[in-house]
């Protein structure tokens, strides 16, 4: 038996956006225990909701993870909506859908050039990176922000779109259809990319069970969770089914979020064609009173917004479980069996966002 | 094609004009909603201290005595939160960034609002 | 408006292991701990899910109470039981996969245990991860001498 040796990998390496550590324990190139450490960018988020005016929270919130933003203020503004039995109007129920799944558009093209990135498909990434950008330039134009939006409020959103502008998003979802559809095709069938990712980081369904797998990686293990089926939002009026794969593999998570990319656009289509008219928010009143756990469908996979408020305009407590923290005890699986080589692949595959799993 | 699965993009993208722009030669990307920075019309403001009550980022400092506004241009976080809750409508968000701060210059902005009674004279705009 | 049922039962330390044994026997998906401190009483929410039906347990323990660990049960618990150990304090005993503290690395040991820190204003260099967590930065040049008395307590802990 070859001698065991143990390869510190990250908190800082080429290919993680974000600072994890994992100690890889080797036998020659075959990696057979992987230990997580987080705990770089602790920014103690949770605790700060203590001190702020709810209302004021959800720009806190919405900065717990750069790239979810949208849908973590969508998460708490729900618990509070929920607590204090607000009704939301139509039109911003609809708007909230349309913003979420530009974010969810904007999310998996990221990742997509970012996967592309770690198996060293330089021109892919810069792809996907390119038909990013007109995404993110729609958000700006209808929100101010490119990755931070910022247009949720409790009881509503702050920007409403109008008709016109929103004619105009569809027409240009029509024409970067296209240009998704050709970038869908290289993930789906270019040789170095599955020569990259099938068969690497199998995680069973099983597993994806047990170790409460959620998002992408669920779902590429054939696990149909997705939480957009609870019908928040405007979801519950929308035709879509969740995108389920089986193979179990790095390429199946990848090709979910592929497919995610068209079912995004086709959700936007169906909400900006169903849109009602109508006020764009509720007046707030009082204080919320009670607690609620919020759920709602992230880019990564289920989101928990849990508040618990006592009637004060502060909050006693907010905590926030993202995916990618539900996320890491799938990776520790994935890694165990591995090849060295395949790590930056894999740990990539679970779109890692350490900022928001420890907050 | 398993091998040639980018050609198409290739040879399109070839032919396109760059994806990006030639900045600064060219003036950057702004749109009309942009969150660029925030603004103060300092002679309406009546230094109630409201707009820093509720800035999420801690970056507004009022004083009341000293007719003083002033902002951290580092800490803002452009929500509108102040503007929002100002009652005299005296912050707005314009679509301007503000210019990079380099090492040694001061990122707080103070605006000295006119003395009470007296007529206009030092409503300048001046950095601490 | 979209509200989910949401149940919630109340469980003690020593069935606590058992009910989650029942709810994976009957299919559920763990989906979250999440722990509070509610003036002396710490209340520790365990998340269940099977089919977007959505459950919870409740222990409600004391400070210095030892809570058992059900990482043998859903072994993806021990991220949730560290970073609760961690950041509240609360000991929680055979963790499969223990850190020992050392999962979320914070300058205040326990941070959220900790009574709330006070509003540091834009003046006090802004030391703590808590006071920054605004996104603020400790302001260097702004004032030599702050006014560190409310923050105190703070100081004495970190040094
Ligand atoms: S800007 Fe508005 S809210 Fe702020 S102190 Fe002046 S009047 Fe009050
Ligand atoms: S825009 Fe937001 S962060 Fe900036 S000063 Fe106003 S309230 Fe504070």
């Amino acid at each position: 038996m070859a001698g065991r040796i143990v390869v510190p990998f990250g908190p800082q390496h080429p290919v993680l956006p974000e600072p994890i550590h994992l100690d890889l324990v080797l036998e020659d190139e075959r990696v057979v225990e992987a230990i997580p450490s987080i705990g770089y960018v602790h920014r103690g988020l949770e605790k700060l909701v203590e001190k702020r005016d709810f209302k004021d929270f959800v720009y806190i919130a919405e900065r717990i993870c750069g790239i979810c933003s949208f849908t973590h203020s969508v998460g708490y503004c729900k618990a509070i909506e929920a607590i204090m039995d607000l009704q939301v109007p139509e039109r911003a129920q609809y708007l909230r859908t349309i913003w979420s799944e530009y974010s969810r558009l904007h999310s998996h093209l990221l990742w997509l050039g970012l996967y592309a990135d770690a198996m060293g498909f330089e021109n892919l990434f810069m792809n996907a990176w390119r038909i990013r950008e007109t995404i993110l330039d729609a958000m700006e134009e209808t929100t101010g922000g490119r990755v931070i939006q910022g247009v949720c409020k409790v009881g509503g959103v702050r920007r409403d779109i109008s008709d016109a502008k929103l004619k105009e998003m569809t027409a240009k979802l029509d024409s970067i259809g296209g240009e998704i559809e050709d970038l869908c095709h290289v993930f789906f069938d270019d040789a170095s990319v599955k020569h990259r990712s099938v068969g690497v980081g199998m995680l069973s369904k099983e597993d994806a069970h047990k170790l409460g797998a959620v998002g992408p990686v669920a779902k590429g293990s054939g696990i149909a969770l997705d939480l957009r089926q609870t019908g928040y939002s405007a979801y519950g009026s929308l035709d879509f089914k969740p995108i389920v794969e089986t193979g179990c593999d790095c390429y199946s998570r990848c090709i979910v979020r592929a497919k995610e990319l068209a079912q995004s656009v086709d959700l936007i289509k169906q909400a900006a064609a169903n849109i009602p008219a109508g006020d764009i928010e509720v007046k707030v009143k009082g204080n919320p009173d009670g607690e609620y756990f919020s759920r709602v469908e992230q880019p990564r996979g289920e989101c928990i917004h849990y508040v618990k408020a006592n009637g004060s305009k502060n909050i006693l407590r907010e905590r926030v479980r993202t995916p990618s923290s539900a996320n890491i005890p799938p990776l520790v699986k994935m890694l165990e069996g591995c090849q060295m080589a395949d790590v930056p692949v894999i740990v990539l595959s679970i779109d890692p966002c350490i900022g928001c799993a420890e907050r | 094609m398993g091998l040639f699965s980018m050609t198409k993009t290739v040879l399109k993208s070839l032919f396109k004009k760059p994806a990006t722009i030639r900045y600064p030669a060219e003036p950057a990307k702004r749109f009309e909603g942009t969150r660029g920075q925030m603004e103060i019309d300092i002679d309406k403001c009546i230094f109630c201290g409201l707009c820093s009550k509720h800035c999420p980022a801690d970056a507004i400092t009022v004083n009341k005595n000293e007719r003083t506004w002033s902002i951290n241009r580092l800490w803002c976080i452009c929500c509108n939160s102040c503007a929002e809750n100002c009652n005299k409508d005296a912050i707005y968000q314009t679509n301007v960034y503000h210019a990079p701060i380099v090492a040694g210059e001061t990122d707080v902005d103070v605006y000295q609002g006119k003395p009470v009674e007296e007529k206009p004279a030092a409503a300048e705009e001046k950095a601490a | 408006m979209h509200k989910e049922e949401q149940t919630i039962t109340e469980v003690g330390v020593d069935n606590l292991v058992s009910e989650v044994s029942k709810m994976y026997d009957e299919g559920y998906r763990l989906v979250q701990i999440g722990c509070g401190k509610y003036d002396d009483i710490f209340e520790i929410n365990y998340s269940f899910d099977k089919d977007c039906k959505f459950v919870n347990l409740r222990l409600k323990i004391t400070e210095g109470v030892v809570v058992p660990s059900i990482t043998g049960v859903y072994l993806c618990a021990f991220i949730y039981e560290n970073e609760i150990h961690d950041l509240f304090g609360v000991s929680i005993k055979d963790i499969a996969i223990d850190f020992k503290g050392n999962l979320i690395r914070t300058s205040v040991k326990n941070p959220f245990n900790t009574p709330t820190v006070t509003k540091v204003k834009a003046a006090k260099p802004a030391k703590s991860e808590n006071a920054a967590a605004a996104g603020a930065k400790p302001d260097v040049k702004s004032d030599a001498k702050p006014d560190t008395k409310p923050d105190a307590e703070k100081k004495k802990e970190e040094a």
